[in-house]
C-alpha cells in the first residue's frame, strides 16, 4: 500500500462525502419543486432565484438549531442512531463505481473507492445496517410514536431484505461476480446486452425493494408523517435529525446508482457518452422516487410484509430457479 | 343563469351517478384474483400519468401572496373606511354617534364639537381594532353611509390594542379629487361574476 494510493483514496472519500452531502441537500430542493409542480404549486420561490438558495437556508437552520437530548431518552444510543444512518449510507458508496475510469494528467483514476470482489453483497449489507438508525433511534426515544416507528422498521427490515437479496441472486448467477464493475463490463455491448432484458422480474423486484430500503413513498411507513408524526425522528432536532435526512437522501442517490449499474448497463463501454448515460439513468431513478411520492398512496406495514413475503419472495425464488434451469441446459 | 336549475332538485337526472363498486371477495381465491387483477390493470400508472400530466401542463395555482393578492368580495368586512361626499369632498360623518352607540364590542369612541359654522364636527374618532369583531353594525346603522368596511385585511399588530383614527380611515383628499373613492356596495352585494361560478347544491330530499 503505497502513499499515492492512500492519498488517492482519501481524496476520493472526501469527494464522495462532499458531493453526496451537497446532492442530498439539492435533492430536497428537487423533491420540493417536483412535488409542487405535480400538485400545481410553485414550491420554494423566495430564497434566491427560483428558491435555489432554500437549501442553504435549510442547512443554516439545521446547523444552528439547538441540539436537544430529551430527558427520558437512552442518551448514548439516541446520540449514536443518526450517525449510523448517515455513516452507513456513505459507507455503501465505497463499492459503487460512479464513473468509468478516466485518465487525468497521465494518471488513471478509478472512480470507485474500493473495488472489492463482494461489491453488491457489501452494498446491500451496509445499506441494511443503515436501518439500525431508525430502529435504535426509535427505541431510544421516549414516546410511543417513535417506538411504533422502530417496530415498523424491524418489520420492513425483515421483509424487503429477503426480496432484494433473492432478486439480485439471478443476475449474480448470470454474471458470476459480485463486483459492480464486472456487472458493468458484462453489459458493455449496448442496450441489447442489458441484464434487464434477461431478468425483467428481478429488475422489478429489486426496484420495489429499493423503495422499501430507502423508505420512500409506497413504503414510507417508518416515518409516516400523517400516522406517527415523524416516527423515529419525533424527538430529534437540529443536525441529528439532519443526519437522518442526509442519510435517507444519500441512500436514494446510491440506490439510484446501483439499479442502473446492475440492470441497465451502467456506464456502458466507459466512454464519456456512457458516463453521461449513467447520470441520466440515475436522474431518472431519483426522479421516479419523487414521482411516486406525488402519485401513490402509502401501504400499511402488514401490507408491506404481505407483499414482500407472500408475493415478491416466491416470485424471486421462482425467478432464481428458472434462471438456474436455463443456465444449466 | 336561470332559476329552474336551482329549483330542480332531482339529483338522478343531472349527471350524478352511483359509482360501481364490486363486492369484496370473501374466499381466498377471490382475493387472489383481485390481487392479480389490480397488479396487471395498470392502475398505478394511471396515478403516475395524472401527476405527470399536471406537471407538464404547468397550470400553477399558487398566489404569491405578498406580491399578488386575491380580490376579496365586496361583502367582506375588513378595516373601516370613512367616506367623503362626492359633491363637496367634505366628510360625510355628521357626528351623530349612532355607530358608537350600536357598537356591541364598545370599540368606537368619538368626540364632537360645534365648529365655527355652527355645524357639528368630529374632533376625535378612534376604533380599537383589537376589540372590534367586524360585525358591520356601525356601517349598517350609519345614516350617511359615512363609515363603511373596506378591504384592508392586513392588520397585524404588535399589541392587542390596535387603534385606527379618523384620519387613517378617511378617504384621502387626493383620491377624492381623482374621483377614485370606492363606494361600499353594502350587505348583500355579490362578488362580480359570481353568477357564472355558482354551483347548485344537490338536494335529494
Amino acid at each position: 500500500m503505497d502513499t499515492a494510493y492512500l492519498i488517492e483514496t482519501i481524496i476520493k472519500v472526501v469527494a464522495i462525502l462532499l458531493i453526496f452531502s451537497a446532492l442530498a441537500g439539492i435533492g430536497t430542493y428537487f423533491e420540493r419543486k417536483i412535488l409542487a409542480f405535480m400538485q400545481r404549486r410553485l414550491g420554494p420561490m423566495y430564497v434566491g432565484p427560483y428558491g435555489l438558495l432554500q437549501v442553504a437556508a435549510d442547512g443554516i437552520k439545521l446547523f444552528t438549531k439547538e441540539d436537544i437530548i430529551p430527558t427520558n431518552v437512552v442518551g448514548p444510543i439516541f446520540r449514536l442512531a443518526p450517525v449510523i444512518t448517515a455513516a452507513t449510507a456513505f459507507m455503501a458508496a465505497a463499492a459503487i463505481p460512479f464513473f468509468p475510469q478516466f485518465t487525468i494528467f497521465g494518471y488513471t483514476v478509478h472512480p470507485i473507492v474500493a473495488d472489492i470482489n463482494i461489491g453488491i453483497l457489501y452494498i446491500l449489507g451496509v445499506m441494511a445496517v443503515g436501518l439500525f438508525g431508525p430502529l435504535l433511534g426509535g427505541m431510544a426515544s421516549a414516546n410511543k410514536f417513535a417506538l411504533l416507528s422502530a417496530a415498523r422498521t424491524a418489520a420492513v427490515f425483515i421483509s424487503y431484505e429477503v426480496v432484494s437479496g433473492l432478486s439480485i441472486l439471478a443476475p449474480i448467477m448470470m454474471v458470476g461476480s459480485l463486483s459492480l464493475i464486472d456487472f458493468n463490463n458484462y453489459q458493455t455491448g449496448g442496450i441489447s446486452h442489458w441484464i434487464i432484458w434477461t431478468q425483467p422480474v428481478a429488475f422489478v423486484l429489486f426496484w420495489i425493494s429499493a423503495f422499501a430500503e430507502t423508505g420512500r413513498t409506497p413504503f414510507h411507513l417508518i416515518a409516516n408523517d400523517h400516522e406517527i408524526i415523524d416516527g423515529f425522528g419525533t424527538e430529534y432536532s437540529g443536525m441529528r435529525w439532519g443526519l437522518f435526512f442526509i442519510g435517507e437522501y444519500a441512500n436514494m442517490f446510491f440506490i439510484s446508482f446501483v439499479i442502473p449499474l446492475i440492470f441497465l448497463g451502467g456506464y456502458g463501454d466507459g466512454s464519456l457518452l456512457g458516463a453521461l448515460g449513467l447520470i441520466g439513468k440515475v436522474a431518472f431513478f431519483f426522479f421516479f422516487f419523487l414521482w411516486t411520492r406525488a402519485a401513490w398512496p402509502d401501504v400499511r406495514p402488514d401490507q408491506l410484509m404481505w407483499l414482500c413475503w407472500k408475493v415478491l419472495m416466491p416470485l424471486a425464488v421462482i425467478n432464481v430457479v428458472i434462471t438456474a434451469l436455463v443456465m444449466m441446459f | 343563469m336561470k332559476m329552474e336549475q336551482f329549483n330542480d332538485r332531482n339529483v338522478a337526472d343531472n349527471g350524478y351517478f352511483l359509482v360501481d363498486i364490486e363486492d369484496y371477495p370473501t374466499d381466498s381465491w377471490g382475493k387472489f384474483k383481485r390481487v392479480v387483477k389490480r397488479s396487471f390493470k395498470g392502475e398505478l400508472f394511471v396515478g403516475l400519468w395524472v401527476v405527470m400530466r399536471e406537471m407538464l401542463r404547468f397550470d400553477i395555482h399558487t398566489v404569491k401572496y405578498p406580491q399578488e393578492k386575491m380580490p376579496i368580495g365586496p361583502r367582506y368586512r375588513a378595516v373601516h373606511e370613512m367616506k367623503r361626499l362626492w359633491e363637496s369632498d367634505t366628510e360625510r360623518c355628521i357626528g351623530c354617534g349612532l355607530c358608537e352607540k350600536i357598537c356591541i364590542s364598545d370599540c368606537i369612541r368619538m368626540d364632537t364639537k360645534i365648529d365655527e359654522n355652527s355645524r357639528k364636527e368630529v374632533s376625535e374618532y378612534t376604533i380599537n381594532l383589537g376589540r372590534c369583531i367586524f360585525c358591520g353594525y356601525c356601517a349598517e346603522v350609519c345614516p350617511e353611509l359615512a363609515i363603511t368596511h373596506g378591504g384592508e385585511y392586513e392588520n397585524a399588530s404588535e399589541q392587542r390594542e390596535h387603534f385606527v383614527d379618523y384620519d387613517y380611515m378617511l378617504t384621502p383628499i387626493d383620491t377624492m379629487k381623482a374621483k377614485a373613492q370606492k363606494e361600499f356596495e353594502g350587505f348583500g352585494a355579490i362578488t362580480p361574476h359570481e353568477d357564472e361560478r355558482v354551483k347548485k347544491t344537490p338536494l335529494s330530499y
